[in-house]
């Protein structure tokens, strides 16, 4: 294993990479039991403190990981709240496969709200630029108003964004369902606040200290399943904007586009119209850790248009009440 | 460095073996530099995304500013226009050596509440000071709750020492003036460090232009903070949720300190019911053991009537419920807290109602030393308060049980946090 022994002397002008070849964070196992153990505290007192919580599901492998660790907090009792999925239409078919079966294999009741009702029931209008990401708000607020959900689990890291390495575990949204990051309650030790008044609600985040990586050598560790994309597998894709999008009938493709077939990977799964794959070999968890723990960029600066909009496009989607 | 192969699986161990994780905190006052100190620690350890560096960049570019490393964790918008922190950011990277979480925190008096937030979770707090200035009020009020927050590793980090022209007598003066702070505020000998984090000397790498400074480099010191002692206190468990399942029924939380094995002779409290813990199970199945930090299902022979809100700790050494608790208060409220009023306090997984006694001496920022009591406590600060609570509280000293002797103060409306305390503990006689 190489290390970062020596790495050179960066300047203020000319700011070094971290040597190629370098591994990014060598982690012991035993901090991957402490951060499973603090991620099952959190959602033990999401069942303690709230009455009507919800787990978002989409079958990414962040929300597979927060489903895995609720069994095993809760266990042998049933899984003390139903899973959420606010689908954009636009998803990938073999995900929502996976989705439904993961369900059904935890025994757990499966909700699914649909941005296509949203945009026919008139309640948001579809983008010029087709994407449905942003669209999504609308369509998760409406369900949190219809259940009367008093929490929402997520399994934002707050390592994927600016924005989100401010958030809190036990976040507050209003009766607006907004964030409001200059009014963020002090969270103090591990006493997750949960309390609020009718109508508002918490977001609840038990991965909040676990990295990219973390996650990758965690679901390695335990061999848990996720959808077969994320290996490395042949695929018609495109290119656009540095992107590798899937071919499908959610992406038209733009004059100067063209299909070709290459052998590529998923780091983080979404829309089909915004998550690019990435180039990869890495057909299975070790080859999948080790490419993760060498990669030089972020997940989400390497496959989310949505993300790349502007500087806080993150934190404008999160005051709305994003996820 | 051991614990690290038997607990695969089983997570068995109970110790946080030395080079683990180290929780970071940087603190001081605004503009003294420390979201460009975090900012260089991830950037001269290598630990930026090429995405994000090239973010960085372009949004120097864009400014005329050149590379600010501050925008590294001052990602809000609000920050970034003002060129303030506003909230605590977390990031994380690992060196060789150690796994570290950085926690960036505001200094402004304002959002105070906030850094308190990132201080409570930390091993290792950098208290940065700006040798042009010296300690001020905010040094002196984010010192003086580093050490009510216990926070075990305290670092004084002089910066901008390239705008001092390296001079040692100008370090020297802001190292004499903290030194007799600690000694106030009881911090144990705390390391001192000259950097300049804008230019990098002395926080990855060590200085060329301070050859009179014999310490190492900031993050060589991080990386040899000792990890916590073995513990040898003994054992609390708040239950958060009880487990019913058929014959199964476990009183799952985590344990907060100590070690607790089947067999183990325990009592609930506040509600007095005594039992023998039967198993122990933990994610990864039966425990022969666990310790502070594993979250778990208790089971006990006996069919006890425990719900949330109830602590779990050995008979022979429990903490005696009491109604009266008095502890250390950082109040973060606009509106002043009074004797006489009433409020919410949550301890442990128990929230119960509770009025105010007594506020007693304030911390003065100005002096560090003692402001005689008011009638009121208020935004931002820190005293002894009495409060008399509805139900019974088995409350630890913070000292020695910082999970079982802290609690907040809530809003009784609408559920704001409005304070946090750190209690005195009680007299054991009784």
């Amino acid at each position: 294993m190489t290390t970062l022994a020596e790495p050179p002397r960066p300047t203020l002008a000319e700011p070094s990479p971290r040597p190629p070849g370098t591994l990014r964070a060598p982690v012991r196992d035993g901090h991957l039991n402490d951060l499973r153990d603090e991620a099952i505290h959190v959602l033990r007192e999401v069942a303690g403190q709230f009455d009507r919580p919800a787990l978002l599901f989409s079958g990414g492998k962040d929300s597979v990981l927060v489903l895995h660790l609720a069994l095993l907090a809760f266990r042998p009792a049933p899984l003390p709240f139903p899973l959420l999925h606010v689908d954009t239409g636009h998803n990938f078919p073999e995900v929502l496969a996976f989705r439904d079966a993961a369900a059904e294999r935890a025994g757990a009741r499966l909700l699914v709200a649909r941005v296509q009702d949203s945009i026919d029931a008139g309640r948001v209008r579809e983008r010029p630029d087709g994407l449905r990401n942003p669209l999504q708000t609308v369509t998760l607020l409406d369900a949190v108003a219809e259940h009367r959900f008093d929490a929402l689990i997520g399994g934002a890291r707050r390592d994927e964004d600016r924005a989100r390495a401010k958030e809190r575990i036990f976040s507050l949204r209003d009766e607006f369902g907004q964030w409001d990051p200059r009014r963020q309650r002090p969270e103090l030790w591990q006493l997750y606040n949960g309390r609020h008044l009718p109508g508002e609600h918490l977001r609840v985040f038990p991965l909040s200290n676990w990295t990219e990586l973390d996650v990758w050598r965690y679901l390695a560790r335990e061999d848990v399943a996720l959808p077969a994309l994320y290996r490395a597998h042949r695929r018609r894709v495109l290119r656009r904007d540095g992107m590798w999008l899937p071919e499908s009938p959610h992406v038209p493709l733009r004059a100067g586009e063209r299909v070709e077939e290459r052998l590529v990977r998923y780091r983080t799964v979404g829309d089909v119209t915004c998550t690019g794959a990435v180039e990869s070999s890495a057909a299975d968890y070790p080859a999948i850790v080790t490419e993760v723990a060498l990669s030089r960029t972020t997940e989400r600066g390497a496959t989310r248009a949505d993300d790349r909009v502007g500087q806080a496009a993150m934190e404008d989607r999160k005051r709305e009440g994003y996820f | 460095m051991t614990g690290e192969t038997n607990d695969l699986m089983t997570g068995t161990t109970t110790d946080r073996p030395a080079g683990t994780l180290l929780r970071v905190v940087a603190a001081g006052s605004v503009d003294d530099g420390k979201s460009t100190l975090i900012g260089r620690l991830l950037h001269d350890s290598c630990a930026v995304p090429d995405d994000q560096l090239a973010a960085l960049l372009a949004a120097g570019h864009e400014r005329g500013t050149g590379l600010d490393l501050s925008l590294l964790t001052d990602g809000l918008r609000a920050e970034r226009e003002q060129g303030i922190t506003i909230d605590v950011a977390y990031r994380y990277f690992a060196t060789p050596r150690r796994s570290f979480v950085l926690i960036d925190t505001p200094g402004h008096v304002q959002y105070t509440r906030n850094m308190v937030t990132g201080a409570s979770t930390a091993d290792a707090a950098l208290l940065l000071v700006d040798v042009r200035t010296g300690l001020t009020d905010q040094t002196r009020r984010h010192a003086a709750l580093v050490a009510a927050l216990g926070v075990r590793h305290v670092l004084l980090v002089v910066n901008k020492m390239d705008l001092a022209d390296w001079a040692e007598p100008a370090y020297r003066a802001v190292e004499r003036e903290f030194g007799a702070l600690a000694e106030r505020l009881g911090l144990a000998a705390p390391a001192v460090v000259p950097v300049s984090a804008a230019t990098g000397d002395n926080v990855v790498e060590p200085s060329t232009a301070m050859p009179w400074y014999p310490g190492g480099p900031l993050l060589a010191r991080l990386e040899e903070c000792a990890a916590a002692p073995a513990d040898d206190r003994p054992a609390r468990l708040p239950v958060q949720v009880v487990l019913r399942a058929g014959e199964y029924r476990g009183y799952a939380g985590r344990i907060e300190s100590g070690v607790l094995r089947p067999g183990d002779e325990v009592v609930a409290l506040p509600s007095g019911g005594r039992g023998r813990i039967a198993a122990i199970d933990d994610a990864g199945g039966e425990l022969a053991e666990a310790g502070a930090g594993r979250s778990v299902v208790v089971r006990l022979h006996e069919d006890l009537d425990i719900s949330r809100g109830e602590l779990l700790a050995p008979a022979a050494d429990a903490p005696r419920p009491t109604r009266d608790l008095t502890g250390t208060v950082c109040w973060f409220s606009p509106r002043p807290l009074r004797v006489g009023d009433r409020l919410l306090v949550r301890h442990g997984t128990q929230v119960t109602r509770a009025v105010v006694r007594a506020i007693g001496d304030r911390f003065d920022p100005a002096t560090a030393g003692r402001l005689p009591g008011a009638a009121e406590l208020e935004l931002n600060a820190l005293a002894e308060v009495t409060l008399r609570t509805m139900a019974e509280l088995p409350v630890d000293a913070y000292r020695q049980h910082r999970a079982t002797g802290a609690f907040l103060l809530l809003d009784e409306h609408d559920g704001d946090t409005l304070g946090a305390g750190m209690a005195r503990g009680q007299d054991r006689a009784a």
